[in-house]
């Protein structure tokens, strides 16, 4: 039984990872950027969850009503302004840009909000669960951040397949300059993938903010988990993201089950496994790891 | 290129150099400079002294980031493993009875030997995906040090064998220590990037496809490089440890070296030896300015970092470089037409 409840929980752990690791995909599919500050982009939606949106007088439950919007025009504007100047210089400078942005968003939440723990307050809902058996509980959170991680991948597949813009934002992912000769504004279309990544992220931030309590350093480990997520499923494939981000979810319960300590680097060995022995993951394809 | 009035080069015969002045003055200058940083425990106030300490422990993480980002190409953000790992080493082995000054070798060794292997893990990914794999792994080389109950677990432990110093004594051997193994690094890096190697890694750095059709052995040279860059960092976390010299897997292993180096190396540019150097200089300048202030000093100095980074990519030496054509530390050669009476340059830098 306890087995099962391994295998459950860390399902139900690896929704939110994937939930976490879509915009990061996206934004590495369609501009061919790691956004290192993706795990503070999270947190920050977390802080502003549990300070910003109290103050518009919105229960804290509501929050990804306003947050997700906000970030999303947030995500727009940080690409069409920072992280465009720096894709025009190279992917090198990409990197180097998103780190920085990562470190002082980190210390500046630190200064204005102090180490202290905080949580995304909706009441008597966190500790509701489902009781299967005498062993396994199932937290209604984790099984709601589950399900809107599936509605969320499923949402980005369709659109990306079916809808004109998503068919954009492919068209420019795969060959930039040829959707360019074809009329499309690149940097628009750069504009709308970040505005989507950050939506995303700031979803799983608020998800993150009720499940467990975080402070401004929350941000490093989350980059760390999606991006396991991405690299296990395989980069560029969203439900490969999805069963990574199980898999990974797993591997953490497994480790814990043997002792707490062993919870994260569990995964971080799963992840190391996949390299090894899979480096393009369990669903991508060889050639997007060497470009 | 930027001389515009270049006579006809072949009127001219050319000449090919290091450097626009002659090489003893650098000889002369780095004995001056080693001379006064090794006698400065004597001349300066103590305070200085363990201002100077911190400043060398990241000079050193600067320069060995500076090799592997600027030079070989490769943005880790997973050097603070290797600064942890370090500090770690020298615990070990001053638990198991040795000297911490004597350790640090054994310790730079250790990471050197542990580098190696994680490489043919890591060269299988490229750009943003090989830097968070290093943090991947400078989070699992944490983890691991935490679960080993010897060297103190989560809380830390304090490093033995410095007891029979006197506090002034320690102050001054640590001091020394630190310095003379910022010395060694910057002086190493100066001949590895003087040398053979160093022609590779400048080709590798300005157009790898070309460089690996010209026969440039690119993936074993960065695999060097990369060991190179871990025992240097190991040896920063070595130092580290002793001017601690309390050991805790939280400062050790702390995302903020990582932060530091690149940001020094960002700010006074990379791909120079000088860059890290200036700054290094401007980070403790902000640091003991705003040291009141909590973390803005760090803030204030990522913001500048991702200005310079999108503004001015070759950061402050680069733009000292670019506009007078000077190198304090010349590591590739320049082709001047040289005649009687003048000598015009051609090309600002052949490297």
């Amino acid at each position: 039984m306890t087995w099962a409840n391994i295998l459950i929980q860390g399902a139900l752990v690896g929704g939110f990872y994937a939930l976490f690791a879509c915009g990061l995909s996206l934004m590495f599919g369609v501009m061919k950027v790691i956004n290192l500050a993706h795990g503070d982009i999270a947190v920050v939606a977390a802080y502003s969850a549990v300070f910003l949106v109290p103050k518009l007088h919105v229960a804290q439950l509501w929050a990804f009503l306003v947050v997700v919007p906000l970030f999303a025009l947030i995500g727009y504007v940080v690409q069409r302004t920072l992280l465009q100047k720096a894709i025009d210089r190279d992917p090198f400078t990409t990197l180097l840009v998103t780190f920085g942005l990562s470190v002082v968003i980190e210390n500046l939440l630190l200064e204005i909000y102090s180490a202290n723990g905080q949580s995304v307050n909706i009441g008597e809902l966190v500790a509701k669960s489902w009781q299967v058996n005498s062993v396994i509980y199932v937290s209604d959170v984790s099984l709601v951040v589950l399900g809107v991680a599936v509605l969320v991948l499923g949402a980005l597949q369709l659109f990306l397949s079916r809808t004109s813009s998503g068919r954009l934002i492919r068209a420019v992912s795969d060959d930039r300059e040829a959707a360019q000769l074809c009329g499309a504004n690149y940097k628009h279309v750069f504009g709308v993938a970040a505005a989507i990544a950050f939506a995303t992220v700031a979803l799983a931030g608020i998800a993150f903010g009720i499940s467990t309590e975080f402070d401004p350093t929350a941000g490093g480990i989350n980059l760390l988990y999606a991006f396991e997520a991405v690299v296990i499923g395989g980069i560029g494939s969203l439900w490969g993201t999805l069963v990574g981000g199980i898999l990974l979810g797993v591997a953490q319960q497994f480790g814990a089950h043997f002792n707490l300590e062993y919870q994260t680097l569990a995964g971080n060995a799963l992840f190391l496994i996949v390299l090894a022995v899979r480096p393009q993951g369990l669903f991508g394809r060889r050639v997007s790891l060497n470009e | 290129m930027s001389d515009t009035t270049l006579p006809q080069s072949a009127e001219l015969p050319l000449l090919v150099e290091r450097s626009t002045f002659s090489p003893i003055y650098t000889l002369v200058g780095t004995v001056v400079v080693f001379a006064f940083f090794t006698a400065a425990p004597w001349i300066l106030a103590s305070s200085w002294v363990s201002v100077l300490s911190n400043f060398f422990v990241l000079l050193i993480m600067a320069t060995m980031w500076n090799l592997l980002a600027g030079y070989a190409g490769m943005v880790s953000i997973g050097q603070q493993g290797f600064v942890g790992l370090g500090a770690y080493a020298t615990l070990y082995f001053a638990i198991k009875g040795m000297s911490p000054f004597v350790a640090i070798p054994f310790a730079v060794l250790a990471c050197a030997i542990i580098a190696y292997p994680i490489t043919y893990l890591l060269f299988r990914l490229r750009g943003g995906y090989f830097a968070v794999a290093t943090w991947v792994i400078a989070d699992s080389a944490m983890l691991l040090i935490l679960t080993v109950a010897l060297l103190g677990g989560g809380t830390g432990k304090y490093l033995p064998g410095l007891t029979n110093l006197s506090p002034s004594e320690l102050d001054h051997d640590t001091y020394l220590a630190t310095w003379f193994v910022a010395f060694v690094v910057l002086v190493a890096t100066y001949f590895i990037l003087r040398s053979r190697l160093g022609l590779v890694l400048s080709s590798l750095r300005d157009n790898e496809t070309a460089a690996r059709s010209s026969g440039a052995k690119v993936t074993s040279t960065r695999r060097l490089i990369y060991v190179i860059a871990g025992a240097g960092c190991g040896a920063a976390g070595s130092v580290l440890a002793i001017s601690q010299p309390f050991v805790q897997p939280a400062n050790a292993f702390s995302l903020n070296w990582a932060a530091e180096m690149l940001f020094a190396s960002m700010i006074g540019g990379m791909g120079t030896i000088e860059g890290p150097i200036i700054g290094c200089i401007i980070f403790f300048v902000l640091q003991q300015s705003l040291q009141n202030l909590g973390a803005w000093y760090l803030i204030i100095f990522g913001a500048v970092a991702v200005v310079i980074a999108i503004w001015q990519p070759r950061g402050i030496w680069g733009l000292i470089r670019d506009t007078t054509h000077f190198e304090l530390l010349p590591v590739g050669y320049r082709v001047s037409a040289s005649s009687l009476s003048s000598r015009r340059r051609v090309s600002r830098d052949a490297n």
